[in-house]
């Protein structure tokens, strides 16, 4: 009965109809900034569950990932004799393509998801609806406040990140495997340029932080309002930002190094 | 109040997130060299600068004193032509100067002595590409002592291609023995 | 209602069509609701009374018709006057749709805080006034997943009038309560619209309570209304089904089965 033809078409406009629906979200979503700049105080609480929660496991990450980066680095680079070379390996894995990418992906898994499902059961416990009955503009106060923590966080979180990388590459690198410290910074400070690598690095966080939290606020806003819905939308938002993030980087990186 | 404590809290967050940006900047990446004052530039005309780039080491004596900021080649006279950045704190006194027609001019010299030399060198063995600088005290004492901004250092040795070094070893083994030592 | 002044009319529904997907929700509803009177809208389940709310309070669009408040199409309004409309609004959800991650007394005081820049001193004022009278001061700490249902419906009344609306409309406000918290709601309901010359609107299919406070009813089903009047209207109603919907009768019009083959026929039919 239901041909496979007429099951792609609908499928496509559905995919069409709710990427468009994500669009105008986005739009009115962004377009609530100069309600927000009134009121602070509402960005400085989600900045504080979005950006502050995240913050430790983005510390410990940082860490660890830069750790793993100065022992396979060292190992490496011993071999030709350029163990010095390793602070360059460390930051620029890092600021180029690490920090913001696994920082994004953590931020997603941690307030991405979050986000969703706090949106998607206002939704299925009728509170937005409650809101919009009180004259109180949802976008204006749930979405957008989330939506610029997000944005504004993520470049701080990806940058905290590459940072504590080159301090974790530091303590192996230097402290247990014994590269020349002034090597590992001297070499740093002059392979890493700061437009294009550290900047660049920040757009690519900045860019990041827009998709992520604008796939999560979506699909909890968009989420069907039962608790089967809420759970399918925070999964959806776990994947599609990894997609998201992944496909993006290459683009970005494409245009930025390549 | 409760607020207050997250307002505190998203403050430090910020902080530190703004801390590890500057921490990127200034100890990460070569922001710190750029900053301050300008530096000045003299130039050097090379017949070969093998894998020199622009933002490679300018060094003395093994210590950065500033960097490769422009490379052209120069087609009249068939050598390219690297433009340095020397670091602001080797620029020296102004002096008056006559100049040809014997009109005095007011002249920025730096502290390198005028008969600086200049060479490309590589930095370990697949290292990469540097100029160091040579100073040599000018031999007449009527000279100038150091070198003007914006001047040409005269002397200098190109870059060493492996595959010429090879090539001229290569010759001058077939050509034989006996030839080689005519010189 | 012809005999009724236009001026007395707060809200008026006219042809109002509505479609969820395909599936017809309205199809001609016509409705007034009179100032200062408690109207109730009764039909059985899913016969569109809360997506009724919803249009009234513009959060829906209808597909045909209009829907006016003070003689203003709600649904032509731009959305800052939308907006500013609802101020005169209160909507008590079924579930009371209380903000989770605050307290009772932040509930309330959030429509003042949101709309108003009172100094705190008269927000607590407001707060206690509006919270004695559902009778909860001294549960104002309290998260709303410490109350009960009918608790958590109080407080939802208490905010719903926090800002003195013109119109409250309620969604099923007996619904699963207990006989105790039930009688509360309805006297509450009574006593606010009458202490505060409200107007009230209030959806529902329990009929004893409904008719023991409403000043008029509208049964609705099918997507049209079936019959309006005040309740001695319509228990004297000449209607079947009128008669079976206020008495709660099993059968009658309103089939208690669900279409389908005669019985013999299906089962002689067998799996197939």
């Amino acid at each position: 009965m239901v041909n496979p033809v007429q099951m792609l078409g609908r499928s496509a406009l559905t995919f069409f109809e709710r990427l468009g629906r994500a669009h105008l979200f986005l739009m009115d979503a962004l377009w609530g900034f100069f309600s927000m700049v009134m009121r602070p105080r509402l960005l400085v609480q989600q900045l504080y569950s979005v950006g502050v929660l995240s913050f430790l496991i983005i510390l410990i990450s940082g860490l660890f990932v830069g750790m793993v980066l100065g022992l396979q680095g060292h190992y490496i680079l011993s071999n030709f004799g350029a163990e010095e070379t390793l602070g360059v390996l460390v930051a620029a894995s890092l600021v180029r393509e690490l920090g913001p990418v696994v920082a994004a992906l953590l931020f997603s898994g941690r307030a991405g998801s979050a986000l969703t499902a706090e949106i998607g059961l206002m939704k299925a416990t009728e509170q937005l609806s409650g809101m919009e009955m009180m004259a109180v503009d949802p976008m204006r106060r749930i979405i957008t406040p989330r939506l610029f923590a997000g944005i504004l966080s993520m470049p701080l979180l990806a940058a905290i990140f590459s940072m504590m990388g080159i301090l974790g590459g530091y303590f192996v690198g230097v402290g247990l495997l014994g590269v020349d410290e002034g090597a590992y910074w001297s070499q740093m400070q002059s392979k890493i340029d700061f437009s294009a690598d550290i900047i660049n690095g920040v757009i690519k966080s900045f860019v990041f932080g827009v998709v992520v939290t604008w796939i999560a606020v979506f699909e909890g806003y968009d989420s069907i309002p039962t608790s089967e819905g809420v759970s399918r939308a925070t999964t959806r938002t776990v994947v599609h930002s990894a997609f998201a993030i992944l496909g993006l980087d290459f683009v970005l990186t494409a245009l930025m190094f390549g | 109040m409760h607020s207050r404590i997250v307002e505190i809290v998203v403050g430090i967050f910020v902080a530190i997130g703004l801390t590890a940006l500057f921490f990127l900047a200034m100890n990460a990446s070569n922001l710190a060299s750029y900053s301050g004052d300008e530096g000045f530039e003299i130039v050097a005309r090379f017949e070969n600068i093998g894998g020199l780039k622009v933002r490679s080491p300018v060094a003395m004596a093994g210590v950065k004193v500033g960097s490769v900021s422009n490379i052209r080649y120069d087609i009249k006279d068939l050598v390219a032509v690297v433009t340095m950045t020397i670091d602001a704190e080797y620029l020296g006194e102004k002096k008056d100067i006559l100049d040809e027609n014997d009109v005095k001019q007011a002249v920025q010299f730096s502290q390198l002595p005028s008969e600086t030399s200049a060479s490309i060198y590589t930095a370990g063995l697949l290292g990469e590409q540097y100029i160091s600088l040579q100073p040599f005290e000018s031999a007449d004492e009527e000279d100038e002592p150091y070198m003007a901004v914006g001047g040409e250092i005269v002397t200098v040795n190109s870059a060493l291609v492996l595959e010429e070094v090879i090539g001229k070893l290569v010759f001058s083994i077939t050509e034989g023995g006996g030839d080689s030592k005519d010189e | 209602m012809n005999q009724v002044d236009d001026n007395d009319i707060l809200v008026r529904v006219r042809d109002l069509h509505f479609q969820r997907g395909t599936r017809p929700i309205f199809s001609g509803a016509n409705i007034d609701i009179q100032r200062g009177k408690i109207t109730a809208i009764m039909g059985p389940s899913g016969t569109g009374k809360t997506t009724l709310l919803k249009l009234i309070g513009g959060q829906l669009k209808p597909t045909q018709g209009a829907i006016e408040f003070e003689g203003e199409n709600i649904h032509q309004l731009s959305r800052s006057k939308l907006y500013k409309l609802r101020r005169k609004m209160g909507m008590l959800f079924q579930s009371g749709a209380l903000l989770t991650d605050i307290s009772v007394f932040d509930n309330v005081a959030y429509p003042i805080r949101e709309h108003t820049n009172l100094p705190e001193s008269l927000v607590h004022h407001l707060v206690l006034m509006k919270l004695q009278a559902v009778g909860l001061r001294g549960a104002r700490h309290l998260m709303p997943n410490e109350l009960s249902g009918g608790m958590a419906r109080r407080v939802a009344l208490a905010r719903g009038i926090a800002l003195d609306p013109t119109m409250i409309m309620y969604d099923e406000p007996f619904t699963g309560q207990d006989p105790i918290s039930m009688g509360v709601l309805v006297q509450l309901i009574k006593l606010i619209n009458d202490a505060l010359g409200l107007t009230s609107v209030v959806v529902s299919h329990d009929v004893q309570e409904t008719v023991s406070i409403a000043d008029y009813i509208y049964l609705v089903s099918g997507g049209v209304v079936i019959e309006h009047g005040t309740p001695e209207q319509l228990n004297a109603s000449t209607s079947e089904w009128v008669q079976q919907f206020m008495q709660g009768l099993a059968d009658g019009p309103a089939h208690f089965h669900y279409p389908a083959e005669t019985y013999l026929d299906d089962l002689q039919a067998g799996v197939k």
